[in-house]
């Protein structure tokens, strides 16, 4: 298995299921399972058992290896040199069970959905674009950037509602921009977490190839799911893009006030999605935004930024739902965190972080409270206030 | 026959049982190098009163019962001897009520470090407890049920010592209050005035019963705080070095570390002192104090102060001390243990020396680490090891190379800190007769039927 070599090494001190503050438990498996075998350091251990033939692969071992929501907080907060590579023993460990064909049937359906349609929904190519319908959104002419919407934006009800706020919002700002629409197909990002390593190569270089036959250079993304693939893995597989994700273009723009912005009262608290955070280091540009909000009133959780808990969407969970369920799962947390902080609307730049915390927001029954609105959402709404 | 499984499920839930192979192999073990032995069942109460119906069950049934904090005594403490059932305590983690005024807070029996540190914090800014430098998720009743030490422990005594009342589930599955809550809704003190029973737990590593709650008490919190280092050559002048320093009165904690490497650390022996202040001034008058009582030793030339480069001071201000734990992948092994005697401070010559020795005795990276216990009465002595889990000849050496430290410290007049049960076997054998027959006396009364942490304190 890749990485084996330092399996050995986890001393389960557990900091890693900490914030850097040590304010709660932040690993959202352990967390919900609260056995030590559901956090890092237990998959560790008991990875490192599978590989010494002390246990066997399992529907529990698959449960403990597929609801790691692959959010970063134990390499932010693990306190060895290795802690880089912690998320990606547990990659390498399903890969090693993706191949060997032992997996939840959940994420088998996954991929196969992906394999067979290029979405995990089943839908046809010509249903990606539809989200455009209506809107001044183009299709990609060598416009200065690709915005690229995803599996998600793409089919997602919820989520479609976000693709079209980002769409007019960038064709507000003025940026060039051009989608794909029926040409558009899975970033991977998820095929990737979820171990499926060969299929996940497909996928890329079948982007790759098509960016580069369409003149691509620059790409803006509506998820940071697929922002990660592209940044941080399309280029080992020779396709080097300027990614961004679509708050990093929005921020300078809106506080240079080239937006007019009208006042908008509302008390707004952000949660940072882990593959724009903690994964790539960008917690400002959607925080910048907000700020640039006249009349609204920004609070941190607790647990923000690099401590943020995460809505338990990551690593495929979003598809396969193994770490959903019951009172303790990780979106349910988190809003219950959102709504401590007296906040009315609970930011989000993701649309699996937006559809997961709308699911707990109905089973926390707070719908006459909290609101999820992802950051392009609240800017539509802040230009479309009566003056 | 009973379905253990599924009454323990009734009692906690069905998702908070496992007689799963994954968490019995992981439960079977400690972070440490005693030899693993499984669970049959692994449980995560929310509550006390599921923890009587548990202990009620394993009563009826004579089922073994170890409790776990976070498992980081490393001895073996928390592995299922004779297997049974292992209770995770880490839900149970709310800090119920902070007095102020009193200076205490009450936990429950799962609670981290951490946690409270995060919450005193964050709601409490004048008041600390005595953190000790485990890491973070080491939980407050198993540092007081093992007589851990902590950040206060130079001034207060062991963490135990600062223990203010208790709540505990006795093997019978009755649930009792010990100390000033046992007759008053205020939890200021652990027995005095009336006949203090902490010691019918406490020490025990669980096996006279299971914390449920505990109060600690708290201490002003200064605003600022520093780190100084005392560097000597001379190990039989740090007995009376740390004297002098307990004289003043004026340190927060006292460690001391002497270890090979880096370079530059090798055959010096680091006196760290923190200083605490809520002024610049009180800050330098302090600091002032404790040079001018090592000034006889910087006059004769037998050591000084370093000047301590400004990107370490984090590293050693950090709460806890996130750096010790680094020491476990030294070897990019990922394992430590420390055999932690506690020992009169003016053996520190002698245990300093005995842990060189192991260390090229067994081909061992080593590390000596000490911290004061009171004002000079008496210290932790850690004769710590790193060690590669890869690698089974240097487990089996490091192995050794504890016992012998251990050993070498109880000769010298020590005593065990969180002994393996060999070591408490040592000790039972070692200890004035009518002492081991009053601690069987407690032990069968208290636990009949020897269900709890066998074979811990267990005098045969
Ligand atoms: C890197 C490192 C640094 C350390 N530094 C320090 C230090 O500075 N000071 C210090 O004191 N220690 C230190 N330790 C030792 C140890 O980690 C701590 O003492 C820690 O507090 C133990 O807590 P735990 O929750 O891990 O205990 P565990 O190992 O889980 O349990 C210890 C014992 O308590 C029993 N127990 C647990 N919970 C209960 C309960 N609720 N009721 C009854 N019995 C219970 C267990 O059965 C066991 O016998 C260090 C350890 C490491 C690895």
């Amino acid at each position: 298995m890749k990485y084996e070599d330092i399996v050995h090494r986890c001393f389960r001190c557990g900091y890693c299921k900490f914030t850097g503050d040590y304010i709660d438990f932040n690993c959202p498996s352990y967390r919900k399972f609260f056995f030590e075998s559901y956090s890092p350091g237990g998959r560790m251990w008991l990875i490192r058992a599978w590989l010494n033939d002390e246990i066997k692969n399992s529907d529990r071992f698959q449960e403990i290896l597929f609801s790691c929501a692959t959010c970063a907080n134990c390499m932010e907060h693990c306190v060895f040199t290795f802690s880089d590579d912690l998320v990606n023993v547990f990659l390498a460990a399903r890969e090693e069970m993706v191949n060997q064909g032992i997996i939840p049937p959940a994420v088998r359906d996954y991929l196969k959905n992906i394999n067979i349609s290029g979405n995990p929904y089943k839908e046809p190519a010509d249903e990606r674009g539809k989200w455009a319908e209506g809107t001044s959104v183009e299709t990609y002419d060598g416009q200065d950037y690709l915005l690229y919407i995803g599996c998600v934006g793409s089919y997602d009800e919820r989520a479609k509602k976000i693709a079209r706020a980002v769409g007019d919002l960038l064709a507000h700002a003025g940026i060039s921009f051009g989608i794909l629409g029926d040409r558009e197909t899975c970033d991977g990002n998820e095929v990737r977490a979820l171990g499926e390593m060969g299929l996940f190569q497909f996928l890329a270089e079948q982007n790759i190839s098509l960016f580069k036959d369409l003149g691509i250079q620059r790409i803006i993304t509506m998820d940071p799911h697929a922002f990660n693939a592209f940044k941080k893995d399309y280029p080992g597989l020779g396709g080097t893009f300027e990614a961004y994700h679509y708050t990093q273009i929005l921020a300078p723009v809106v506080a240079s006030s080239k937006i007019p912005l009208k006042d908008y009262r509302a008390k707004v608290t952000f949660h940072d999605p882990c593959y724009l955070g903690r994964h790539n280091g960008e917690y400002e540009a959607p925080r910048k935004i907000l700020h640039a909000i006249p009349g609204l009133e920004v609070i941190e959780m607790d647990q923000s930024k690099e401590n943020a808990f995460c809505c338990g969407g990551g690593g495929g969970n979003f598809f396969t739902d193994i770490l959903g369920g019951g009172d303790e799962s990780p979106n349910r947390i988190r809003v219950r965190q959102a709504h401590s902080t007296g906040a009315n609307i609970v930011a989000v730049a993701c649309p699996q972080c937006a559809k997961m915390l709308d699911d707990a927001i109905k089973l926390e029954e707070l719908d006459d409270k909290l609101e999820v609105l992802d950051v392009a959402e609240i800017v539509m709404r802040a230009l479309d206030q009566p003056t | 026959m009973i379905d253990i499984a599924s009454q323990l499920a009734h009692i906690v839930g069905e998702r908070f049982v496992s007689n799963n192979p994954e968490e019995a192999f992981f439960y079977a073990r400690d972070p440490g190098l005693m030899p693993a032995h499984k669970p049959d069942y692994v449980v995560v109460p929310k509550t006390a009163s599921e923890i009587q119906e548990i202990l009620r069950l394993a009563s009826r049934e004579r089922i073994p019962v170890v409790p776990m904090g976070a498992g980081m005594s490393l001895t073996g403490l928390v592995i299922p001897l004779r297997g049974g059932i292992v209770i995770d305590m880490k839900r149970m983690n709310r800090i119920l009520e902070v007095n102020e005024k009193a200076r205490y807070v009450i936990v429950e029996g799962g609670t981290s470090h951490g946690a409270l540190k995060a919450y005193l914090d964050k709601h409490c800014p004048r008041l600390r407890h005595s953190i000790p430098d485990s890491p973070a998720t080491a939980t407050v009743a198993a540092n007081v049920m093992i007589h851990g030490q902590g950040r206060l422990t130079q001034q207060y005594g062991f963490n135990s010592d600062m223990v203010s009342g208790l709540e505990v589930v006795l093997p019978s599955g009755e649930i009792c209050t010990i100390g000033s809550c046992a007759l008053s809704p205020y939890w200021f003190s652990k027995g005095a005035p009336l006949p203090d029973l902490t010691g019918l737990f406490l020490g025990w590593f669980g096996a006279t019963g299971i914390i449920t709650k505990v109060a600690l008490k708290l201490y002003p919190r200064k605003k600022m705080r520093d780190v100084e280092i005392f560097v000597t050559d001379r190990d039989d002048l740090v007995p009376d070095m740390v004297y002098e320093l307990t004289h003043t009165e004026m340190v927060e904690d006292i460690n001391i570390f002497a270890q090979p490497m880096p370079m530059i650390f090798k055959d010096n022996h680091h006196i760290t002192l923190f200083i605490t202040g809520d002024t610049d001034e009180e800050l330098e008058f302090k600091r002032k104090m404790v040079w001018n009582c090592l000034d006889g030793f910087i006059k004769s030339k037998d050591g000084g102060f370093m000047s301590v480069p400004p990107v370490m001071k984090p590293t050693l201000l950090d709460m806890p001390q996130r750096s010790v734990s680094r020491f476990a992948d030294v070897k990019k092994g990922g394992g430590f243990e420390y055999s932690g005697p506690i020992i009169p401070v003016e053996t520190y010559p002698a245990c300093t020396r005995k842990v060189m020795e192991l260390g090229s005795k067994y081909d061992l990276a080593y590390s000596a680490m000490a911290r004061v216990i009171g004002r000079n009465h008496a210290m932790m002595f850690g004769f710590a090891f790193t060690f590669n889990r890869a690698d089974p000849q240097m487990m089996e050496r490091t192995r050794k190379a504890l016992e012998e430290g251990g050993e070498f410290a109880l000769a010298a007049g020590g005593v065990f800190w969180k002994p393996t049960i060999d070591e408490q076997r040592l000790a039972l054998e070692k200890m004035d007769a009518t002492t081991r027959d009053l601690m069987k006396m407690i032990k069968e009364n208290l636990d009949p039927l020897g269900i709890m942490n066998p074979g811990n304190w267990e005098v045969v």
